[in-house]
């Protein structure tokens, strides 16, 4: 027992400083997209907010402080690998982890109980910190993918079940539409994940799932890769742009990800994450040692 | 470089030089307020602790933490303001503040209680926390606590925070709610773009 005590005590070290890490810098495939968003708009008004942003990224780097005050509630995804030898252990950790980081200043107490209406103080109440788990075949570490989802961010998340003879069309207007209606509040420029799926959950939990793949990259399917570029394509025609006071770039980039669908139904889901897209990848390997292939470069403070 | 800097408490003279679009800075007194204060208050009918005339709101939920007796704001930042929509017009009407600030926008009610008492609705960038606990020069003070550390009312002084863009201004102008107006109305034509593409995707 005392080894899986300490193996408990070293995680939850490793997770809680994870935590505060990716509250406080933005992972490496951010920044050139939002660089490379600033250039395209050519009105003060929307240069004076990227160079608020960027300059927000510097003094939360220098000062390690929170980049944005909203931390969120914190969502892992979790893939074990079928030898790993830590995985009960790993997920017991995550609460503790979260725990931890709030009471050093690292994350803003968020978590409310729907019932009693309270703040529990902690980023801790029912199902929450939210772990997702998937096996990973053939390999001994672990896979921990966090997402701080931001109250302003998740406000367009929606979710709906279509008619089939609705087809993509169908898709692309409820994306459109929710984009237009609620995007502006969200702190764009957005990253837009997009499920597709047969029920809502399945679609929603696909669409949060395509806000943790890397910026930049697309989707193995020749045919979504060609949806995901057209979708941001026909959402930077909104006009939005950078905190919705009007812009050139209102999506920094759309992904989607979709299941096989139920004959009768065809069902979209849509998550949307901020320019200040906090998500993080660590890798735990069976001796605990660990790298944080998001973040390269950066010491696990 | 030249920027606009407003002193907490303003006017409505000094605010009606701001259109909207235009940028600028806040020095002086500025309180956080967010849903369940303006709950308390508005709908609770508890006295406001604070008084806000010629002040700023902010609608914000600040990172805080308590290094002996003192109170540390660690990041700081707007929260989306269109949540406010239905207490708004209500406060301003109510308690003489002279400035909003959040971020996302504000609606038509709120517009026009800025247009009749001469208040402003500005946008500070979202998501820029550490920026915003970089203006904060001091807590001082706390009150309703009870309601939790984002919900409860932070009185703080600040030193040029900003930037602020002006989205509502003193004429009842509401910059937000064009650009929103116009995305609505620009769907139908992005989608028609989107046709040729995806009939492609289906076919193949």
């Amino acid at each position: 027992m005392a080894f899986g005590a300490t193996v408990y005590g070293k995680l939850v070290e490793i997770l809680s400083r994870f935590v505060s890490l990716v509250a406080v810098r933005l992972p490496d495939d951010v920044l050139p997209a939002l660089l490379k968003a600033s250039r395209l708009e050519d009105s003060a008004r929307a240069r004076l907010m990227y160079d608020a942003m960027f300059k927000n990224i510097e003094i939360a780097a220098l000062k390690r402080v929170p980049l944005c005050q909203d931390t969120g509630v914190l969502e892992f995804f979790i893939g074990l690998g079928e030898a790993f030898p830590h995985g009960a252990v790993l997920v017991k950790a995550v609460r503790e982890a979260v725990a931890r980081a709030t009471g050093d200043g690292f994350l803003r107490p968020n978590v409310v109980d729907p019932v009693a209406n309270r703040n529990t103080g902690d980023n801790t109440g029912p199902h929450l910190p939210w772990v997702d788990l998937e096996i990973l075949p053939g390999v001994d570490y672990a896979d921990v993918r966090l997402y701080l989802a931001g109250g302003g961010s998740s406000r367009p998340g929606s979710a709906r079940v279509l008619d089939p003879a609705l087809g993509l069309e169908g898709v692309a207007e409820f994306v459109l539409n929710t984009v237009a209606e609620y995007g502006p509040p969200a702190c764009p420029p957005l990253v837009v994940g997009v499920g597709i799926g047969p029920t809502v959950e399945i679609a929603a939990v696909l669409s949060k799932r395509a806000l943790l793949r890397e910026l930049g990259s697309r989707s193995p399917d020749p045919r979504v890769a060609m949806l995901e570029e057209k979708l941001a394509e026909a959402i930077n025609e909104l006009g939005i742009g950078p905190q919705g006071l009007g812009g050139r770039v209102t999506a920094l980039a759309v992904h989607v990800e979709y299941a096989g669908r139920h004959a009768a139904t065809l069902a979209v889901g849509v998550s949307t994450g901020c320019w200040a897209l906090r998500r993080g990848w660590l890798r735990v390997y069976p001796d605990l040692s660990y790298r944080v292939p998001s973040h390269r470069g950066v010491e696990l403070g | 470089m030249d920027r606009t800097v407003v002193q907490l408490p303003t006017t409505s003279g000094v605010l009606s030089g701001l259109r909207v679009g235009d940028s600028f800075y806040v020095s002086g007194v500025v309180v956080t307020m967010r849903d369940a204060a303006h709950e308390r208050y508005l709908r609770g009918g508890v006295p406001l602790p604070v008084d806000l005339r010629g002040l700023a709101v902010f609608h914000a939920g600040p990172v805080m933490v308590k290094s002996g007796s003192r109170w540390v704001c660690l990041s700081i930042g707007p929260t989306t303001s269109r949540r406010m929509e239905y207490y708004e017009s209500e406060l301003i009407e109510r308690t003489g503040v002279k400035i909003i600030v959040g971020k996302g926008g504000m609606g038509s009610r709120t517009a026009e209680a800025c247009r009749r008492h001469g208040a402003i609705y500005a946008v500070f960038p979202g998501g820029c926390g550490a920026l915003g606990a970089s203006a904060v020069e001091e807590v001082l003070g706390v009150e309703w606590l009870d309601l939790g550390i984002p919900e409860a009312i932070w009185v703080l002084k600040v030193r040029e925070l900003g930037p602020l863009v002006v989205a509502i201004d003193t004429e009842g102008r509401n910059l937000a709610d064009d650009v929103l107006s116009s995305a609505r109305t620009r769907v139908p034509a992005a989608l028609r773009s989107l046709k040729p593409y995806l009939a492609q995707l289906s076919r193949s």
